[in-house]
Formats: C-alpha cells, structure tokens, sequence
C-alpha cells in the first residue's frame, strides 16, 4: 500500500487551519447583520457549500468527457468522487440555506429558481449513484455515469432557467437583485472578506476530499485487480 | 421480431456511407417497431389504458370541476402524457433487449445513431398516438377545448424532448439489474425544465393568454430539444458499444 503523498499531508494541514480560521473569521470577524442579526452568518458557509456542490458538478462533468474520449480508468475514479463529495456539499447547502430561510422568508422551502435547481441537482447526483450500483461490468458502469453525468450537466441550467421565468424572492447578494427579494443585504468590507475567504477555504476542502476520494477509490480498484488475480491462480 | 429485422434489412440496400442509406436505415428501424407493434398491439394498448387510469385518479384527486380544470388542466395532461411514455420507453427498449435484437440491430452495417434516430422515431410515433387518442377523451370527458394548433404544438415540442432524452436514457435502464425502477428515476430530473415549460406553455394556450408571455416557455422548449437531440447524437454510440 502506498502511503500519503507528502503534498497531500500538507494540504490536509493548510485546509484544516483555513477552516479553522473561516470558522474565526465567520463567527468573530465579521459583523453582525444589522436587520437579520447572527442567522445572516449561515450565508458564508451556504454559499461555499453550493459552490463546491456545483464544482463536483463540473469536474464530473469534464472528466466524463475525459473518459468517453480515452477510456481510461483514472478519469472514472474521479468522476465518481466528484460527485459523491458534490452530493455532501449540495446537500449541506439545502440544509443551511433552509435553516437561513425559516426566520428570513418564514418558511423552510420555496419553489424559487435557485432552490428548484439545487434540489434537482442533487436528484440527478443520487440518480447518478443508483444508476452505477445497478451496473456489475466496470467498462459499462463508467460508460453510463459520463454519459448520465453529461446529460444532467446540460439541462441544469435549463432547469434554473425555466425556474427563473418565475419571480424569484431569493436575494442575490452578487450583482444586479430583482425587485421582491427578500433578506437582501448589502455587504460590509469585512463581511465580504469573510465571504470571500469562506469560498477559498471551501474550494480547499473540496480538493482535499476530493483527492482523499480519489486515493481511495484507485485502492478499491487495486484491491479488486487483486482479488481477480487470486481467483485465477486459485 | 428478429425475423422481421431479417427481412426488412434484405428488402433496403444498406450501403454505409451517404444521408440516403442513413434515411433509410432509420426508416427500416421504423418500420420494425411499427409492424411489431401492429402485430402485438402491447405497447400501444398498455399505454393507452395506463393513461386513462392516471386521469381516472386525478378526477378523484383534484375534483376536477370547473374552475380548477382551467389552471390543471396543462398539468394533469403532462403528468399523464409522462407516466405513459415512461412505461412505453421501458417497453420498448426492454422487447429489444430481451430477445436479443439490439444485438441483431448492432450486427446491421449502418451508423449506430441511425439506429437510435429510428428508435427514437417510433416511441415518439407510440408517444403521439396515445396523446392523440388521449386529447379527445379528456376533451369530452371534462368539457375542455384542446386542440388549438399552438397547444397542439407545445404537446408536439414537449413530446420530442421527452422521447429523446427517454429513448436515450431507458437504452442505459434496460442494461442495469434494477431496470423496471431505473428509468423513472434517470430520467425525471433531467426533464424537468421540458416538463416545466410544456406545462406553463400549454396553460398560457388553453387559457389564452398573450403571445408574448408565452413565447419563453416555446423559446425553452426548442432549446431543450435541440441540445438534446444533438447531445443524443454524440453519446448514444457509448452506450450500446460492447
């Protein structure tokens, strides 16, 4: 068994600092909401975990391509771990996102175009997960999950689209806000930097797991060579 | 089914490449689907009645009375037109599979989407029938008018999308080992904007609203359609390859 790569152990160390200092940064640094008060501080770490729920998207979605194109296994790997570390955060998204809303908005879910599109994201990653469990042959496992992947990278933003055409009440913290959302705030230097620093900490975390993910499945595929290799001496 | 496959490929001239043989290879997978389907009647006649009964439910489940039925109406409609064309999918692909004729279909010397355009035409042909059969009956049933040409456009453009992404997607279902569940569950999520949009498209028709605020959901559902069709192209040769 190989052991930890060195850059790894050091990514490990700098993510869990980072973290440790966004939890600071999000708790102390950053002042408090003045109309919505300390559950406004849900929106650093929401935001972040939806980036890294639509990041898993994406890498998936490039190495599908990778795949289809050169058949080669490593690319399957990570198509797989990027979708199961994309799950975790897209859903911890949803979570902390309804837990922001329930004192702001006064309920706990809406059909607003932004949670209609995390929600069905989240539906084609757990689709993507069934889809490769009822599949034994590995070629065609890793055949269908990028195809799957592709398709459901291509109609997501069909799906924010056509949620869009409604009226949204989500605010839109970045960039221009439509007239009628509600819990909008205009951000101060520090909580800005806060945010900011929530995004990088987040995309650290993502490539950590992700890389973690990764080994681990590449072990899994040693371990199963392995068996087939007994099996046949036996 | 196979035999039908036999005869039909010595009655066309398949000579691999130009957009004639490849017209005709489609139309040769067409026209299986459809003799088979004439000889069996199953697909069609499983659908039919599946339809029926959703809308059976949805009268009890709504009471669909007057003021209701003008906001619903579009929704029951696609809910149903959804739930049947899953089922006819399944089959579809499932019949192709389970006797051994995809493989047959493989074996034939032609582009590999030829034979996914072809599918892809006769489920919408079976999707259609029903819709069309289906229209009337709520028509009488429920006292609404359905055919104005622009719903009866939407129901088309819904329908395409539907079929591709379906036909696509239930050729993948057919080779898992939860198969009869598999479907649904690709499928749903990713067409959920062709649903959304063929369903406020057909509301904004049956309640005559304005040109423009419908022309988004029309503008929607080409696009879906497009993407899909030309995504369908690229990929289908990955999942039947062996």
């Amino acid at each position: 068994m190989e052991t930890k790569p060195k850059l790894l152990k050091y990514l490990d160390g700098l993510t869990l600092i980072l973290f440790l200092i966004a939890i600071w940064m999000v708790l102390f640094y950053a002042p408090t909401e003045a109309v919505m008060g300390n559950v406004q501080r849900v929106f650093y770490f929401h935001v972040a975990a939806g980036w890294v729920g639509m990041l898993g998207f994406l890498v998936a979605a490039v190495v599908g391509v990778l795949y289809l194109r050169s058949g080669k296994r490593k690319y399957d790997i990570v198509g797989v771990a990027a979708v199961e570390v994309g799950l975790v955060f897209a859903f911890i998204n949803i979570v902390s996102g309804s837990i922001w809303a329930r004192p702001i908005w006064n309920t706990w879910w809406t059909w607003d175009p932004r949670l209609t599109t995390a929600t069905v994201m989240e539906l084609i990653y757990a689709a993507y997960l069934m889809l490769r469990q009822g599949i034994d042959d590995a070629d065609r496992r890793a055949r269908f999950g990028a195809v799957y992947v592709l398709l459901g990278f291509a109609s997501v933003p069909l799906t924010f689209l056509s949620a869009r055409l409604f009226r949204t009440i989500h605010p839109i913290v970045i960039g221009t806000n439509q007239s009628g959302s509600m819990g909008q705030f205009d951000m101060a230097p520090k909580m800005l930097q806060a945010f900011l620093f929530s995004l990088l900490t987040f995309t650290f975390i993502f490539v950590d797991i992700l890389w973690h993910r990764v080994r681990l499945g590449l072990f899994a595929e040693k371990i199963e060579e392995r068996k087939i290799k007994l099996g046949e001496e036996g | 089914m196979c035999q039908l496959l036999k005869t039909t490929a010595q009655e066309y001239d398949f000579s691999p490449t130009g957009l004639r043989p490849y017209l005709r290879a489609i139309l040769a997978v067409v026209e299986k689907d459809l003799t088979a389907e004439m000889r069996s009647r199953e697909l069609l006649s499983s659908m039919f009645v599946f339809a029926l009964l959703v809308i059976l439910i949805f009268n009890f489940a709504l009471e669909l009375d007057v003021t209701t039925r003008l906001t619903v109406t579009a929704g029951v409609l696609w809910v149903t037109f959804a739930f049947a064309g899953t089922l006819g999918l399944n089959r579809s692909m499932a019949s192709e599979k389970d006797r051994g004729c995809l493989d047959g279909l493989l074996l034939a010397p032609v582009d590999r989407s030829a034979i996914f355009f072809g599918k892809m035409i006769g489920n919408l042909i079976f999707m259609l029938v029903v819709e069309i059969i289906v229209l009337p009956i709520y028509s009488v049933l429920y006292n609404t008018d359905l055919f104005s040409a622009g719903f009866l456009g939407v129901v088309l453009l819904g329908s395409i999308g539907y079929v591709v992404v379906g036909t696509l997607l239930a050729t993948m279902a057919v080779q898992t080992r939860t198969r009869d569940v598999m479907l649904p569950i690709l499928l749903f999520p990713v067409t959920i904007p062709l649903l959304i949009a063929a369903v406020k498209g057909s509301m904004g028709f049956l309640q005559g609203l304005e040109m423009e605020e419908i022309r988004p959901w029309l503008n929607l559902l080409i696009s879906y359609d497009i993407i899909f069709l030309a995504l369908a192209f690229m990929v289908f040769d990955y999942l039947v390859e062996e």
